[in-house]
């Protein structure tokens, strides 16, 4: 028994030295080899990035990348919170930051390791002080609107641009909504003239039932399949954020999108640094990467959401900057209301009600 | 090395794998954020979204327990009544999709399902109306019989084949008709497999969470999505926790119910 043992370390041992020759080998071909200075755990949305931006920067900077997604803002907060999976750079929500910041869960950036800074147009700095108010924790990525997606076929623009058309009965079983509860309450808030932001019980209540009446209508709850769905008609109106659209459109050019005239919610996602990262320096070259324009550039031209990143914004086609969907003119931005964190209290009674929308009956 | 080493992995793997992590689910259901006892959170079953979860699913999983058993039953008697070679194929027919992960097989049933799927593509070209199964609880108990139906099939067919003949033959013998010989002999000899191949299904079905967010769009709220979602979006671990604990006891009862049917308490699952 003993001798297989040993055996089997001697084994083991010649692997891993061997192993460690074709490691050896490898770089002293001039570029880097992933991984020879230490890896970076990235946390992203799902499908938020080019692909082939990983590949790049591992090149360029010999640093590993590690990358996971996540599906939502709220699906994210407790595996950082919990602390067992530890990522050294994410992407949140607005909101979300604040929650973050808030909690002590994120890190100041040393930017002096972010130099490409420089290239985030002033507008965005200035927005992302609404939940990182001295701008020392979070560098924006991307920003965007909620509004209505529909299908020109069956829908006209005059009824897209109420949020009523969300409870119009014509559309019974052709309308998708988020799984995500703050962007599903936000056309029945606003409908109800009310805040995004409130906090008033009764408010909230009355927007929930509004959602409750809503539900015989609604196809499903979804997140990422909503573009399938829209795309394949077997939706005609949905929830969107603006930078799904343009990724859509070029699988079916009759989706259109719109931001209703009551207003709607305004978003910003931007790169943070959690407290327990363990390469921070990593990070933050990560971030300063992808603050370089012509990266800035390939990522807006994948992802399609609007880039806060003035140095990629002059690289880019007429063509993109001239949408107003994606670049939206002022007027858009000032009816729209950016979502703040409303406390721990809140987040139970958001979704305490959320969960009375999904238990609903539909019949 | 004595043979008690030999087991030393196997209690290394309860205690990590399921004696620490039952304890910390007791711990959090028990407990409210500042780690006061509490009992709100098994409460909780109490409110009408929770309770009316908790029903649904005990409804849907036994729906579907019933529909797999009364099509596993008579499958896995064709089974033991034709040749050893030609059986084996079809088991192994039956098994060959659980070789592959189930979230892809419910997400093909998304597709074939859905309104503008495979299904209602036929039906259309039949010129037949079409139908909106996806979204439904229909779609979800469809989605449980097919995900575990080879659950239901295998343990039966196993416990059938072990049944000789001559026991057959001895009750036809002594004068029982065909139908006597299968509800006198066949079935009380087939209840262990019967009650494993049972729990095996109710179990997964109960908890599901998957499936009905699949298949059901999201709109049909199952106790497993209620934990679920008390997890990650409510990130309320203290509610998910109590809640499962809740689940676990319901599921130990009806276990216990299934082990009076079990006449020599084989039933290991």
């Amino acid at each position: 028994m003993k001798k297989r043992i040993a055996l089997l370390l001697a084994l083991v041992l010649t692997l891993t030295a061997l192993a460690g020759c074709s490691n050896a080998e490898s770089s002293q071909e001039g570029e880097f080899t992933p991984g020879e200075n230490g890896v970076v755990k990235v946390y992203n949305w799902g499908d938020y990035i080019d692909e082939s931006v990983i590949d790049m920067f591992e090149a360029e900077t010999g640093i590993e990348v590690v990358y996971d997604v996540f599906q939502n803002n709220e699906e994210m907060y407790p595996i950082i919170e919990a602390g067992g999976t530890v990522y050294d750079v994410v992407c949140p929500s607005d909101y979300m930051i604040a929650k973050m910041i808030e909690n002590g869960l994120v890190q100041e950036i040393n930017f002096d390791n972010v130099p490409n800074i420089e290239y985030i147009g002033d507008i965005h700095m200035e927005s992302a002080r609404a939940f990182d108010p001295e701008n020392k924790y979070a560098v924006p990525y991307t920003y965007g609107t909620l509004g209505i997606m529909y299908n020109t076929n069956y829908v006209t623009d005059e009824e897209a641009a109420t949020w009523n058309i969300l409870w119009d009965e014509k559309y019974s079983q052709k309308i998708v909504m988020y799984e995500s509860v703050r962007d599903s309450l936000t056309p029945a808030l606003e409908l109800l003239g009310y805040s995004l932001n409130t906090t008033d019980q009764g408010e909230l209540e009355e927007a929930t039932q509004m959602l409750i009446d809503q539900k015989p209508l609604v196809y499903a709850y979804v997140m990422d399949q909503i573009k399938d769905q829209m795309i394949n008609e077997e939706v005609y109106v949905g929830l969107a954020y603006s930078g799904e659209v343009l990724a859509i459109q070029e699988e079916n050019p009759d989706i259109a999108f719109s931001v209703p005239e009551e207003g709607s919610n305004y978003f910003v996602d931007a790169w943070v640094i959690p407290s327990n990262a363990e390469n921070k320096e990593n990070a933050e070259a990560w971030i300063n990467f992808l603050c370089r324009p012509d990266i800035a550039q390939m990522n807006f031209e994948y992802i399609t959401y609007s880039t806060p990143n003035d140095g990629a914004v002059e690289l880019l086609d007429e063509e993109y900057l001239s949408n107003e969907d994606v670049f939206p003119d002022d007027s858009v931005i000032e009816r729209c209301e950016v979502f703040e964190y409303l406390g721990e209290d809140m987040d139970q009674l958001y979704a305490e009600l959320w969960t009375q929308v999904k238990a609903a009956s539909v019949n | 090395m004595g043979k008690k080493s030999f087991a030393l992995p196997y209690v290394v793997w309860m205690i990590g794998f399921t004696i620490i992590p039952l304890a910390m689910i007791v711990f959090y259901g028990l407990t409210d954020n500042s780690g006061a006892f509490t009992l709100d959170n098994v409460a909780a079953i109490m409110t009408a979204e929770h309770a009316q979860a908790l029903w649904l699913s005990l409804g849907l999983a036994l729906i579907s327990t019933a529909i797999c058993l009364l099509l596993a039953y008579p499958l896995a008697m064709i089974l033991k009544s034709i040749s050893k070679n030609r059986s084996s194929l079809i088991v192994f027919i039956f098994i060959l999709p659980m070789w592959m992960n189930s979230l892809l097989r419910t997400m093909a049933w998304q597709t074939i399902l859905s309104n503008q799927g495979i299904l209602n593509l036929v039906l259309e070209f039949l010129g037949l109306p079409t139908v909106q199964v996806i979204n439904t609880t229909g779609a979800i108990i469809f989605g449980m019989v097919y995900d575990f139906l080879p659950f239901m099939v295998l343990p039966i067919y196993n416990v059938l084949i072990k049944i000789g003949q001559d026991k057959v033959e001895a009750a036809r013998d002594l004068g029982a008709n065909g139908v006597q010989t299968f509800f006198r002999v066949t079935l009380p000899l087939s209840m262990p497999g019967v009650v494993s191949g049972i729990t095996m299904v109710f179990v997964p079905a109960m908890t599901t969470f998957v499936i009905s967010t699949l298949l059901g769009g999201g709109k049909i709220l199952l106790i497993g999505n209620v934990i679920e979602q008390a997890f990650t979006s409510g990130s309320n671990w203290h509610l998910g926790s109590g809640l499962s604990l809740v689940l676990m006891v319901f599921i130990l009862i009806s276990m216990a119910i299934l082990a009076k049917y079990d006449p020599e308490g084989s039933n290991v699952v």
